[in-house]
């Protein structure tokens, strides 16, 4: 016997009202409700609907299409970084330069892969190794070698065992999981992030639902560090808080403490009790030394701090688009390590199981390869001197063409791939709308796109910005 | 006490000892397994765990489309442009293989579509964007499901549910307790669906039992969420195992889709997978992408280039795509193949249980009903590994084991009385 269902329209959704069989072998037929014979009836759906007859052997159905879940989802606010390379895409103006994000590129403004890179991967193409899946921590001879390239393979952390090292979503999915293990194991604790920083910290840091506050860090009298204003923010911040540092080369400002001052750093981090938590993103493409670059953390593992530091191999392997970077832990023992690593483990499986495989194996390679380790090292001192090389001729374009005596040396001064240039928002409008040069609002530029070639138009472009905008 | 000592500080004794509360997680039950079989010296050993296809000697396989796709993106140029590019095609191909390539809403855009990393990042992907969007919302999974599905909804702090889905003593679907739940549950419910070979049952809805449960669906103005990990992995023809995802967008549901290229293109590793959300008309779906790529920018700012390239050269080029499909028949096949040996064998020793699921249960898996003390004999005594549910990858069946599988079972199983 055929039972049927009719629901009523609830008064929340506008959706067709439906007769069905629930029994699904009864032939078509009419229903009968009391004294009305029931065919189709509906209620036609707010806004987009579409009407559709179905039968499968029972009574057909007409059916509106359910009103979305999501109709109150909003447009999200556009990248403020990864916006900028799209603005550019869109200009068609010739003497256009993208100052925007921080990938580098050749005098000639291309995109450049490394020979080490290409080489890896020409090895690991005739090595026909297979995709299985990596461990959730990663590829073990990545987590070895990017630890023992970050602190040394002779320093006591690694041969003691205390450091817990998990391949990562290059720099921000590393930043990621430590947010995460922050939020879990110390709830309530805020990160110190230097203000500015790379706008992305306080995404992650947000969505991973941990506080975060700021510290005093660019001064825009000197263009340079506020070293008193940072250290006094960090003894200001209650104890136990995590100060998140850049290794080198900092992003935006591309002002680095001195080694002085990270060792003045380190000391009131210790009496306040904090952990350190170093971003990494530019090791040896600062100064183009490795262990240069690394001098800052390798001070703060040499004082027996335990701390986290987050890797990016996107600049110095011009591996962007592979996503690989690493998680390190330094803790007091290696117990204490194993255990973090397993709660590590623990956050990325429910994140993306495992992490993937290609970028970690060039890694592996080319650093884990004497060869490719000292061609490598060989090309990352080509990129940083072209840096260098770019930075001094706008330095000396700026000089050369600003009559009213202002002090450019900052930016010979600063270090890495970007310079802030001390324009304010106005003034980087204006950089963008009259000159069709890309940058960030903060007055952040990337000299990684800068070539030789266009520095005399950048000088013109920052000097009119700079002293006919307010 | 503080002096300087070749420019730097010595080791102070008074290290913080911040991580003393970290106490150590316990092994994530699907690749634990893995690792105990790695450590095990055992000549026999065999590996039911993960699901990983292998061949017939027990080896992974790279799947000869795949390295030629891979030949020919090796060492190239522009690879910054052309991930943003193979990132576009990537979504196009993934919503034509799911939603049909003459789809309507392929054709209208009315989906929005993101990269993700595989499976879980797509699942986590949509946990943080209905929690974000619908908190007071929760998930319906179903019992049993992947045990990870639990963890993604948990991380992304949306309170879960189950819904019964397995029937231990038909070793086959519940459907009448499963349309009961579905009938019960709040209007505007989210429930996670398997579209093919259900993991870890192997058991699928007939056509006829996903009609039913679609129309029951827009009843209760419920969302459907599918998890397709298996495309062309279950019966071997990628439209078929799309059936149900199919037949729910006709009905006129805006579906949730995750796929996941690890299987079906052997590319593990690689985390390729694709999320896409059906949205009412483009502008929205514009909207709901940008979404979706502010939550990943917090997670991994962009997913990686390499697998998805592999994927839209194999998708794109027609020669490649043709060698895909037949190298999936091939998977398939090998595969059922040792379900109805693994059946036989079983039979044949005089096995007082009946076996039929084996055969009955689609994909790469079987859900063996197995007991935890069964399967602990059959680690310990024959060093065979299989999750603690009984769950075995026939994937890691070769027909040179699949004897002494056959053998293993009956001797743990031989005096039950059935179960």
């Amino acid at each position: 016997m055929a039972s049927s269902t009719i629901l009523s329209l609830g008064s929340a959704s506008p959706l067709a009202l439906l007769a069905v069989s629930e029994n699904s072998k009864v032939p078509p037929q009419k229903v009968k409700f009391g004294s009305s014979g029931l065919t189709n009836s509906f209620l036609k759906a707010k806004g987009n609907s579409s009407l559709k007859s179905q039968s499968f052997g029972r009574i057909s159905m007409t059916v509106a299409v359910n009103v979305s879940r999501f109709e109150g989802v909003t447009m999200a606010p556009p990248d403020p970084i990864l916006g900028v390379s799209e603005a550019f895409r869109a200009d068609t103006n010739d003497a256009k330069l993208n100052l925007g994000v921080g990938a580098y590129r050749t005098e000639e403004l291309q995109p450049y892969v490394l020979n080490v890179v290409k080489k890896a991967e020409n090895l690991m193409l005739e090595r026909g190794e297979n995709k299985e899946y990596l461990p959730i921590e990663g590829l073990a001879a990545f987590n070895k070698v990017t630890a023992e390239l970050l602190f040394g393979a002779d320093n006591p952390v690694i041969r003691e065992g205390r450091v817990a090292t998990v391949q990562g979503l290059s720099g921000t999915g590393s930043l990621r999981l430590a947010a995460a293990l922050i939020e879990r194991y110390f709830p309530g604790s805020k990160v110190l992030i230097s203000s500015p920083t790379w706008g992305n910290h306080k995404n992650i840091f947000n969505d991973a639902k941990v506080p975060w506050s700021e510290y005093r860090y660019y001064d825009p009298k000197t263009v340079g560090l506020d070293f008193d204003g940072m250290i006094s923010d960090i003894k200001a911040a209650p104890a136990g808080s995590f100060v998140l540092l850049h290794g080198c080369a900092h992003n935006p400002t591309g002002i680095d403490p001195t080694p002085e001052q990270w060792e003045k750093i380190a000391d009131v981090i210790q009496e306040k009790n904090h952990i350190p938590f170093f971003d990494v993103a530019y090791q040896g493409f600062a100064s183009g030394s490795l262990d240069a670059d690394a001098s800052s953390v390798r001070l703060f593992a040499a004082c027996g701090l335990e701390l986290l530091v987050a890797q990016s191999y996107s600049k110095n392997l011009g591996l962007y688009a592979e996503r690989i970077g690493a998680i390190n832990v330094v803790c007091s023992s290696s117990d204490a390590a194993a255990r973090v690593k397993s709660q590590l483990k623990r956050l990325a499986r429910p994140m993306y199981s495992n992490p993937p495989v290609h970028g970690a194996r060039i890694v592996a390679n080319v650093v884990g390869d004497p060869a490719l380790f000292n061609e490598w090292r060989e090309e990352m001192e080509l990129m940083a001197g072209r840096i260098k090389n770019v930075r001094q001729k706008l330095f000396d374009s700026l000089s050369a063409k600003d009559k009213s005596g202002k002090d450019w040396s900052f930016i010979l001064k600063q270090i890495g791939m970007f310079s802030f240039t001390g324009l304010n928002k106005a003034q980087s409008e204006n950089m963008t709308n009259k000159w069709h040069v890309y940058m960030t609002k903060d007055g952040r530029i990337s000299l990684a796109g800068l070539s030789l070639a266009k520095c005399e138009y950048l000088a013109d472009a920052i000097i009119d910005s700079y002293h006919n905008v307010s | 006490m503080m002096w300087r000592y070749l420019g730097r500080r010595p080791m102070s004794t008074l290290a913080t000892d911040w991580w003393h509360n970290v106490g150590i997680a316990p092994k994530d039950p699907i690749l634990s397994i893995t690792e105990a079989f790695f450590a095990d010296s055992s000549p026999n050993k065999i590996n039911l765990g993960v699901g990983a296809y292998r061949d017939d000697e027990g080896k992974p396989v790279v799947l000869q489309c795949v390295r030629d796709a891979e030949a020919k993106i090796t060492g190239c140029e522009f690879l910054e442009s052309l991930s943003r590019q193979g990132n576009v095609k990537l979504v196009e191909e993934s919503a034509k293989l799911a939603y049909g390539e003459n789809s309507d809403v392929v054709k209208e855009g009315r989906f929005a579509g993101v990269q993700a990393l595989s499976g879980t990042g797509a699942c986590r992907l949509f946990a943080e964007f209905q929690r974000r969007f619908r908190p007071e919302s929760q998930i319906y999974l179903p019992s049993p499901t992947w045990s990870n599905h639990h963890n993604i909804w948990r991380d992304a702090r949306v309170p879960s549910r189950t819904y019964h889905y397995y029937d231990p003593e038909s070793k086959g679907l519940h459907f009448g307790a499963l349309m009961d739940d579905v009938k019960n549950a709040p209007d505007h419910s989210f429930f996670l669906l398997h579209p093919c070979a259900h993991n870890p049952t192997g058991v699928d809805p007939t056509e006829e039992q996903w009609r039913e449960i679609s129309h029951q669906f827009k009843v209760k103005n419920h969302f459907p969420f599918f998890d397709m990990a298996y495309q062309g992995f279950a019966s071997g023809n990628l439209s078929k195992d799309a059936q149900a995802i199919r037949i729910f967008v006709e009905d006129g549901h805006l579906i949730g889709c995750v796929q996941s290229f690890s299987k079906n293109m052997g590319l593990y590793g690689q985390r390729v997978g694709c999320l896409s959300v059906l949205c009412m008309n483009a502008k929205q779906a514009i909207a709901v992408k940008s979404q979706l790529q502010h939550i990943a920018r917090a997670m991994y700012s962009n997913p990686p280039v390499h697998g998805a390239l592999l994927v839209s050269t194999i998708l794109c080029d027609p020669h490649l795509r043709n060698l895909w499909v037949e190298e999936l028949k091939v998977m398939v096949n090998r595969t059922t193949k040792m379900r109805v040996t693994l059946q036989k064998n079983l039979e044949e020793l005089g096995s007082p249980l009946n076996w039929d699921h084996i055969t009955n249960q689609i994909g790469m898996f079987c859900y063996s009903g197995l007991t935890p003390e069964q399967v602990d004999q059959l680690r310990n005594k024959f060093h065979i590994y299989m999750t603690h549910d009984g769950r075995i990858s026939m994937a890691g069946i070769t027909t040179g084991n699949v004897a002494y599988l056959a053998n293993a079972i009956h001797e743990v199983t031989k005096s039950a009385e059935g179960y």
